[in-house]
This record gives C-alpha cells, structure tokens and sequence, in this order.
C-alpha cells in the first residue's frame, strides 16, 4: 500500500510495573526493529517501528505515579510531554488497576496533548472478572481506548493503526475537562485570565489553564517560572489562602480530591466489578506469606542471593571452560597461519590473549543477569526493599535504595541511573556515592581469576565473601557519607506492592542477549583496544639493554650437550630475559613510576599496571594480566589458563588485598560519567573517585599490614 | 455526614490494628510528602485497609483503591483515618 511516508514521535506514559518496557518491545521487535540506543537520552529510551508505512520513534518515559515535580523523573517526562519533540502520548494503563492508573490520567488530559490510552494486562483484568466498558471510557476520556494483552501481543495491530491514524491526523484533541467543585473552579477562571493578560497570545486557553491549575496547586518550579509576575503571586497566594480556609484542607489536597472524585466517578461507569473482588490478591498473597514471613522473610532473601552468587560462579565453570579451549584453538590456528614477527606476537600476545582472556567470563555475566531478571521481573525485588527497609534505614538509606544498590551487582550504570526513583536529594546521593561498591559484573571476571587462581579450594565462597564485603563496605559508607553530608528532610517511604507476575521467557531473554551483547562491544571497543596499546607499550622500546648478554649465554648452553640442567638454565634465562624486557618497556617504566604508591600494599608492578588500566573499565584489568603474562605462558607451557599462569605471583594475603582493592578502587569511567550526570556535576564524581581511591588504598593496607602479623 | 461522624473514631494509619478497613479523613506532614501519597491514592474519603507487616512491624503493607501500598509507619502516621 502506498501512502505518504511520514515521522510520528511518540511518547510512552505510565505508571512503573504498567507494563510499558513489554508493550515498547512488542511494538519493536514485531518489525523493523531499528535497534536500541541506551543513553541516548538521559531519561527516555529511545526505538523505532514502521506501520504502513509510517516510522515510528517511541520515547519510552520513566514509570511515574503523577504529573508533579517531585522527582528528576517526574520532571523531565512533564518537560518532554510539553514540548514539541512528542506528537501523540500512548499512556499506558494497569486494566486491573485502573484507579490508580487513571490518576495520572486526570493530570495528563489537562495537558492537552492527544492521546491513545491503553488499557494494559486486561488479561489480568478479566481473570479478576472486571468487565470494562471501553467505548464508555473513550468517550470519557476524548480518545481512543484500546484493550492490550501486551505479551501475547493482544491489541498490538489495532494499536499501531490508532498510532497512524491519530498521528497523521495531528488534529487538535477535543477539550476533556475535570469538573472541579465550583469555588475551584471560579479561582482557576480567574487566574486563567490573569495569565492570559500577562501572556497575551503566547498560550493557548488550554495552555493558560494548566498553568492556572498548577500555580493553585503550587508547582514550586512554574511558581519560579512566572517569578517577575508579582501580580499573578499574590492572586495565587490569596486564592490558595482562600480556598484552603473554606474547605478544610489544603489547595493541593483540593486538587487531588477532586482528580480521585473525576477518576471514581469514571471507574463507577465503566467498570463493573465483581462481588468477591478480595480474591483477586490470592496467588500473590500465598506467596507473600512465604517471602515475607516474618521470620524466613529476609534469610530467604539472603538465601536467594547467595544461590544467585553461587550459580553465577560454578554454572559458569562449564562454558567458561569451553570458550577457554576455544580461544585455545584459535591462538594455536592463527600461531601457524602468522609467520612470525611483530604482527604475530601482536595478535597472539596481544589480541587473542587480552580479548580471549575476558570473553571466557560471558557465561557468568549472562547467569548473573539472568537471576537479576528474574528477581526484578516478578516482582521480588520490591519485596526485598520492603523486608530490607527497616534494616537499610538504621544505614540512612531509603528502602528504595535497594533496588539500584541490587542492581549495581550487575552494573552501576543503569544502577546510579535508577537512584532517579528517589525522590530526596540528599538520600539519592548518598544512594549514587555508594553505588560503585556494589561490585558489578564488570568487576567479577577479576574476582574469579583471583579466586580460583589463589584460593582454589574455596574459589566460590570467596566470590560470596566479596558480595558481602561490597554491601558491608557500601553500607558503612552510607553511614559515613550521612554524617558527612547536611541533614536534610526525609522522604516518606511509601512503594507500590505489584502483584507477582510470571516473567515472559522473551524478556528474560532480550534481558540477557542485551547485556551479553553490552559485554561483547565492550570487549570490541575498550578490550580490544586496551590490549593492543598494553602490548605495544610492553613490547617497546624493541632493543632493550640488557645487564648481560641472555642470548649469547642462551646459544653457549643449546651448543653443548642436552642435559636436564642446562635446559632448566635455559627456561631460566629466557624468563630473566623477558622480565628485564618487560620492565626496561614503556609499560614498565610507567608502572614503575608509580609502583611506590603500591609498594606498601606488596603490589608489584604488574599489578600496578593491572589496575592504572582498570580505570578504564574493570575487565581490562584482567586482559592486562593476560597480556603481560602471555609471554610468560608461553615459556612455562604449562597451562593454557591464566588461571594458573597467575597462581603463585603473590601469596594469598597480597592476593585477597589486591581483590580488595579492586572491588573498591575508583569506578569505572562509564559509571564516573553516569555519577557526574545524576549526582549533579563534576564536584561529586571527582569526590566519588578520591572517596574510593583513599577507601581502597586505606583498606587493602590494613587487610596487608594486619594480616601479615598473622601470617 | 456528620452524624457518623460522632459514631466514629479518628486514629493515625499507623496505628490501625487487626485487618479492619478505615477510611482516610487527612493527611499531616510536609508538601512533599503529603503530594506523593496523594498521587498514590491516599486522599480524603478512600478505604484503607491493613494487609501484612515487615519482620519487625515496620514498613507496613495496606491495601488500597484495589492494590497494595508500602508505608514505613512514621508516614502512616500522618494519616488520619477514621473507622467505624
């Protein structure tokens, strides 16, 4: 069919567990999936579909409950609903819970964009026996409605027709107001015109209404905005002043009492509800009897965890190995295919080692976000915030803060980006400082190396003992940071208990072919790149001074006769060899340098140069190892793994603070930009990174210091 | 209205016992805070009812408008509600 091909941009609206991301990866992944561009902007993700032959962009918005300004979220979905850059809103309800659901609604009309309204899960709806009237609701609300199961893709085509037709239309919505009791209403007449006096013809009525409304309702931010209109302050103040004292309440209050009246008011006409609505909980209930007893509540959660943990570490053990012999192979196919030389040693030594050293850990980060899915996709995890909370607050932090501090074990990006839900300033900074401690899957592959290369016999329970020092560590630090910090007034703790939902094996899968394919462009981009430039720095300057001459040595023994003795004299001066090399290279000059800073810690300079590189992103830090210890390997040929090329470098103690260190030293740049965003400039990444750099280094010296008496 | 009024009796949320259902009459408390309850259905005239409790009796779960609510018990109890 031929139609003029044209650009709809759309913006998804709705309250969080609606079901929003599930309908936004239906709608994309049907067809023409364009692909998924994380970080693009800040807030809202952004993707893209064609329908008859339309494309588009979808800008899936923050899950919020309302329209204020309460939270970094809540202000930017208000400011992108506003401007230009949306042409049609699809505001995705909870058919269930439509109550709820419709206050946002209420809020959302008054803006005065068109809108698609989706009445989403009315699978669960029905299931509740809740027999809804749509065409009454579309005629309520002044737009479309259309029932959607959005994971079986119910609904899904008739969606995307109503998106074509309303964007292509782009006409001007039909005026639905909420009836506000008269006295509200008459103060809202009033200052809609002085508005409109003060802006003449900059605004629609439609616009100066919404003003009106949120100046009475007191929006600190428009309040700031219309700051030079002495005259339009006062009226607000006077008429807030004036409706608060006739009705017992205040304007705000007013306001929402009025919303709830509107909604309940088209609840009772539109939805028919069953006699024994109570039921409906059951499932979840019985459920919620087990995971949040009172007494098996929380060592269930601790319990979970730790299996999470477990699995990440031994399940992993399987395909870490396969992948191991695979790099293997390879590095043994492209050993005989190079002639040898510079491009041979660099892509064996450098290439294969570095990138095949940190893909062997896919597996793990895969398992981990598996479990992270899992948890987070049937609803657990706001259970977890709920058992946690009283425990998290004795620490100064909010029950919500356990949500992005779970998530950090998988990775602090999105994690610090997840401290958005928080509404106070004070405790989601303090949520985001802590954050990088939470050790994520970046960090793991260093944590596995280490543990099965010096604490072999207990490999697992070490992983877990680091898990749990990453939680004590940010926790003492959020009580450090509290103390730090100026008090400020403490937000209510109030959270949404979703009902448990089974999660859909294809967004348990796209969760884990997402990340997967996250750590594999790391592994493209940073890895790669960073065991190139550590190969070349350590293969250069080519012609090393040696002290003495290794080679003619070398030549004197391989000419007399082969003996047991003089081969072991051999392997022994050609490792002497290559160390003088390796520490007479830029790289070793480098770490050098700075291996004072590390010498109390007994950290050589390998490790040194293991962790300048891990600034970048923690992984490298393991492909360092594997570059510089390549040459090694080779001389040994012992063992193909850097497993046991590693093992016995240093002795456990050095080992467990070199693991220490690294769990806790400086986030990685990613993160460095993700705190600078949330946190608010440069002023707290910096302090992030001094504050985990002191951390680290004060810790990994007391664990040698201390342990060394012992030992 | 106002004859039940006398009938009933005004308490916080937090100090609501057993699985009774009340109603909400007011909100306490700061802007802020009283504007994020309200967007979540806590408004004046709305069945509250008590559901479950963390392990040590703080946070609280109630169910409200047909879903569930976690409320740490200091905000419960800038919650008036009354019952019957």
């Amino acid at each position: 069919m031929e139609t003029v091909s044209s650009n709809i941009t759309i913006g998804l609206v709705g309250n969080p567990n609606s079901g929003k991301t599930t309908l936004l990866n239906k709608l994309c992944n049907s067809k023409d999936s364009v692909g998924n561009y994380p970080r693009v902007t800040v807030s809202a993700q952004e993707r893209s579909f064609s329908h008859a032959g339309h494309s588009i962009t979808i800008t899936d918005l923050p899950g919020i409950y309302a329209l204020t300004t309460l939270s970094p979220e809540e202000s930017s979905s208000r400011d992108l609903i506003h401007s230009e850059k949306v042409d049609l809103l699809v505001n995705v309800l909870d058919a269930g819970n439509l109550e709820r659901s419709l206050y946002l609604t209420s809020q959302l009309i008054e803006m005065g964009r068109p809108i698609i309204f989706v009445l989403n899960m009315i699978d669960e709806a029905r299931r509740k026996h809740l027999k809804i009237d749509t065409q009454a609701l579309s005629d309520m609300l002044g737009g479309p409605v259309i029932e959607m199961n959005s994971i079986a893709g119910e609904g899904l085509e008739k969606l995307k027709d109503a998106i074509v037709e309303q964007g292509a239309v782009k006409r001007e919505v039909s005026q639905t107001f909420i009836k506000y009791d008269q006295h509200l209403a008459d103060a809202v007449v009033r200052v809609q015109e002085k508005i409109a006096q003060l802006h003449p013809k900059e605004m629609t009525e439609q616009q100066t209404r919404w003003l009106a409304i949120k100046l009475l309702e007191g929006d600190e931010v428009l309040l700031r905005q219309e700051k030079d209109h002495d005259h339009l302050l006062e009226m607000v103040r006077r008429e807030r002043y004036d409706l608060a004292r006739d009705h017992d309440g205040e304007c705000e209050m007013l306001f929402a009492d009025a919303r709830y009246g509107f909604v309940h008011g088209m609840v009772c006409e539109a939805v028919e509800f069953p006699d024994d609505i109570e039921s409906r909980f059951d499932i979840t209930r019985k459920l919620d009897r087990i995971f949040l007893n009172k007494v098996i509540g929380i060592p269930l959660f601790i319990g979970l965890l730790w299996t999470m943990f477990q699995t990440t570490f031994t399940v992993g053990e399987y395909p870490m190995n396969w992948i191991d012999s695979g790099v293997t192979v390879v590095s043994a196919f492209l050993d005989d295919l190079i002639p040898a030389g510079m491009v041979h040693d660099l892509v064996i030594e450098g290439i294969v080692a570095g990138v095949g050293g940190t893909i062997i850990f896919l597996p793990n980060i895969v398992i981990l976000f598996f479990f992270m899915a899992i948890f987070s996709e049937t609803g657990y995890l706001t259970r977890a915030a709920f058992l946690m909370d009283r425990l998290m607050h004795t620490f100064g932090l909010h029950g919500k803060a356990l949500i992005p501090l779970v998530m950090g074990f998988g990775c602090n990006v999105p994690a610090v980006m997840a401290t958005r839900t928080i509404e106070s300033d004070r405790s989601r900074l303090i949520t985001i400082l802590i954050n990088p401690f939470m050790l994520c899957a970046a960090r793991l592959p260093v944590f596995i190396l280490f543990a099965g290369a010096f604490f072999s016999e207990m490999a697992g329970t070490m992983v877990f003992i680091m898990y749990m020092l990453s939680i004590i560590i940010a926790m003492a630090a959020s009580v450090f940071l509290n103390k730090l910090l100026p008090k400020g007034a403490e937000e209510a703790f109030v959270m949404e208990l979703p009902p448990y939902r089974l999660p859909t094996l294809r967004a348990v899968l796209v969760h884990m072919w997402d990340k997967a394919l996250n750590f594999l462009q790391k592994i493209a981009g940073v890895i790669l790149v960073g065991s190139v430039v550590i190969w070349f720095l350590q293969a250069f300057p080519q012609h090393t001074v040696y002290s003495t001459d290794f080679d003619a040595q070398i030549e004197q023994l391989q000419s007399s006769p082969a003996s047991s003795d003089s081969e072991a004299a051999i392997a022994e001066l050609k490792r002497k060899k290559a160390q003088e090399h390796l520490s007479e290279s830029y790289l070793g000059r480098i770490a050098r340098t700075i291996a004072p800073v590390f010498a109390p810690l007994d950290f050589t300079w390998r490790d040194t140069v293991a962790i300048l590189t891990g600034f970048v992103a923690k992984e490298v830090v393991v492909a360092s190892y594997a570059v510089i210890y390549s040459q090694d390997e080779e001389s040994t040929e012992e063992s193909t793994s850097l497993r046991a090329v590693l093992a016995g470098t240093m002795s456990p103690l050095v080992a467990f603070a070199f693991m220490l260190f690294a769990l806790l030293y400086s986030p990685c740049l990613a993160t460095i930009a993700a705190i600078r965003r949330e946190a608010g400039g440069w002023r707290w990444a910096g302090f992030s990174v001094a504050f985990s750099l002191v951390l680290a280094w004060g810790l990994a010296f007391t664990v040698v210091s201390v342990g060394s008496l012992f030992i | 209205m106002s004859k039940e009024n006398i009938l009933e009796k005004t308490i916080t949320l937090a100090d609501l016992v057993g699985f009774k259902t009340a109603r909400i009459v007011g909100l306490k408390g700061d802007d802020v805070s009283k504007r994020r309850l309200m967007a979540l259905g806590i408004v004046r005239g709305k069945e509250i009812a008590l559901d479950t409790q963390a392990p040590m009796g703080d946070p609280r779960v109630y169910s409200i408008l047909g879903y569930r609510l976690t409320i740490r018990n200091d905000d419960a109890s800038k919650i008036i509600v009354s019952y019957e």
